[in-house]
């Protein structure tokens, strides 16, 4: 298992456990992690599972892909950090990946 | 206004499984209508995924959702369906008993004896542009959808986007504006690489601005946009004066006009039906897929087939109330295979 730390815009941090080879997005959802909502169900179809990658994750979670990058256009507040979370695949190499969710999901 | 188009069957939402719908409706010999306000038959599969797998229709171990799409259209093909795309229902009338008068919003009239729902999570609307505070200048200066271009004739535009929305009203509109800015997060965009030429090319000649950045707040009073500040990807914030802005942000599923027929709904969003033949609480009007609720209820492709096969059942008693029905296999009906316009196998 991977841990993988969401916190919101309120600060608050909520550590949960990821299964390796799911996805960012679906760690939060199983969990009921707030922030997310994945309207699409992981299809990189909509852009409401928005968040900022820590910094000092970025390079390890590494670039978006372009159709993601065509995707976060619909996203509110887009920063150089910013991935939608259902295209993060969890591994092992990400055991305490920090994310930030943000104000709003488009 | 023109005549009503008569028919037995009118279906809401051209998704898969309004399009099996035809098919079960077709083996008992009613004809079917369907209206979809995508500009394409497939509903969210063509929409939203095309090139996605579906791994969960029974023996077919793998599709695309386009692949399924095709091959329903092929399966429906001799039943010769009627599609009304680019149009929403907006109402949904009792007329007889039951007779249902349905009005899209591009005035078309139908007369149908029964109302399938198979509108999955609601109609694609423009999506809201991510900026705070859009909402008071919607419908009077800040415009999701263009129409009619001459209101704009001398305006200053700004449009908002970097899909082939945004580049085709830009070039559009370019030759009729005061004058015209488009704004884009970066300097890809999506749209067809010629209209991606063609509105650099007048950025060149100094005919409209590009300026990459987002929107972060506007200005302006009782809905006139005066002004939209934007953060530019260095930083610096920067102000861009407008008469009429035009975001284009994609489309997003809201349920649309259906909140406004009169179903009780469950959670806001879903129809409740029963479970002998997903009918509603309006006899003659019947809710499948994604759209509806019952207890036990999944958003699974397979089961909205169930329910258009168990739909059709109940709807053939109120199209035709005078004839008895026989339940028949296409493997073994004569009668059935005439209608799919397939050889009957010698025996």
């Amino acid at each position: 298992m991977v841990k993988i730390t969401f916190i919101d815009t309120e600060g608050t941090a909520r550590t949960v456990e990821g299964e390796v080879g799911s996805t960012v997005m679906e760690t939060a959802i199983n969990h009921g992690v707030p922030g997310i909502e994945a309207e699409c169900g992981g299809a990189c179809a909509c852009s409401t599972c928005h968040v900022y990658v820590d910094e000092a994750w970025r390079e390890k979670v590494g670039e978006p892909s372009p159709m993601e990058t065509d995707m976060l256009d619909f996203a509110y507040g887009v920063q150089p950090n910013s991935r939608l979370s259902c295209q993060i695949k969890v591994r092992e190499a990400l055991d305490g990946l920090i994310v930030r969710t943000p104000e709003r999901q488009a | 206004m023109s005549d009503p188009i008569k028919t037995d069957v009118v279906i809401i939402g051209a998704g898969p499984i309004g399009l099996f719908a035809v098919f079960e409706l077709g083996l008992l010999d009613m004809k079917a209508h369907l209206i979809d306000i995508l500009d394409k038959i497939g509903g969210q599969c063509a929409e939203l995924y095309p090139e996605k797998p579906i791994y969960d229709i029974p023996g077919i171990p793998y599709t695309s959702a386009q692949g399924l799409v095709d091959a329903l259209m092929q399966q429906i093909k001799p039943f010769n369906p009627q599609f009304h795309l680019n149009e929403m229902v907006e109402k949904v009338e009792k007329i007889g008993d039951p007779l249902f008068r349905v009005t899209t919003d591009l005035g078309k009239v139908f007369e149908s004896k029964i109302v399938v729902i198979a509108a999955g999570g609601g109609s694609f609307q423009p999506k809201r542009p991510p900026i705070p505070g859009v909402e008071p200048y919607e419908g009077k200066s800040i415009f999701y959808a263009v129409r009619k271009m001459e209101p704009f004739r001398g305006k200053r535009i700004l449009i908002v986007g970097g899909g082939d929305s945004a580049l085709d009203w830009t070039l559009n509109l370019a030759p009729i504006a005061g004058h015209l800015t488009l704004l884009h997060r970066r300097s890809e965009f999506r749209a067809a690489p010629d209209s991606v030429n063609k509105m650099m090319a007048l950025v060149g000649e100094g005919k409209i601005d590009l300026v990459l950045g987002q929107v972060t707040t506007l200005q302006g009073e009782q809905g006139q946009i005066s002004k939209a500040v934007v953060k530019t990807n260095e930083g610096s914030v920067y102000e861009i004066a407008c008469d009429v802005m035009l975001p284009f942000f994609g489309l997003t599923m809201k349920l649309g006009p259906v909140a406004n027929w009169g179903f009780e709904l469950k959670n806001n969003e879903l129809i409740p039906v029963e479970t002998a033949a997903f009918e509603t609480s309006v006899p003659g009007i019947f809710a499948i897929g994604d759209i509806n609720w019952y207890p036990g209820k999944l958003k699974l492709i397979l089961s909205g087939f169930h329910e258009g096969a168990l739909m059709a059942q109940k709807a053939h008693r109120y199209v035709y109330p005078e004839k008895r029905l026989v339940f028949q296999y296409t493997t073994s009906s004569t009668s059935l295979q005439k209608k799919l316009g397939v050889a009957p196998q010698p025996a």
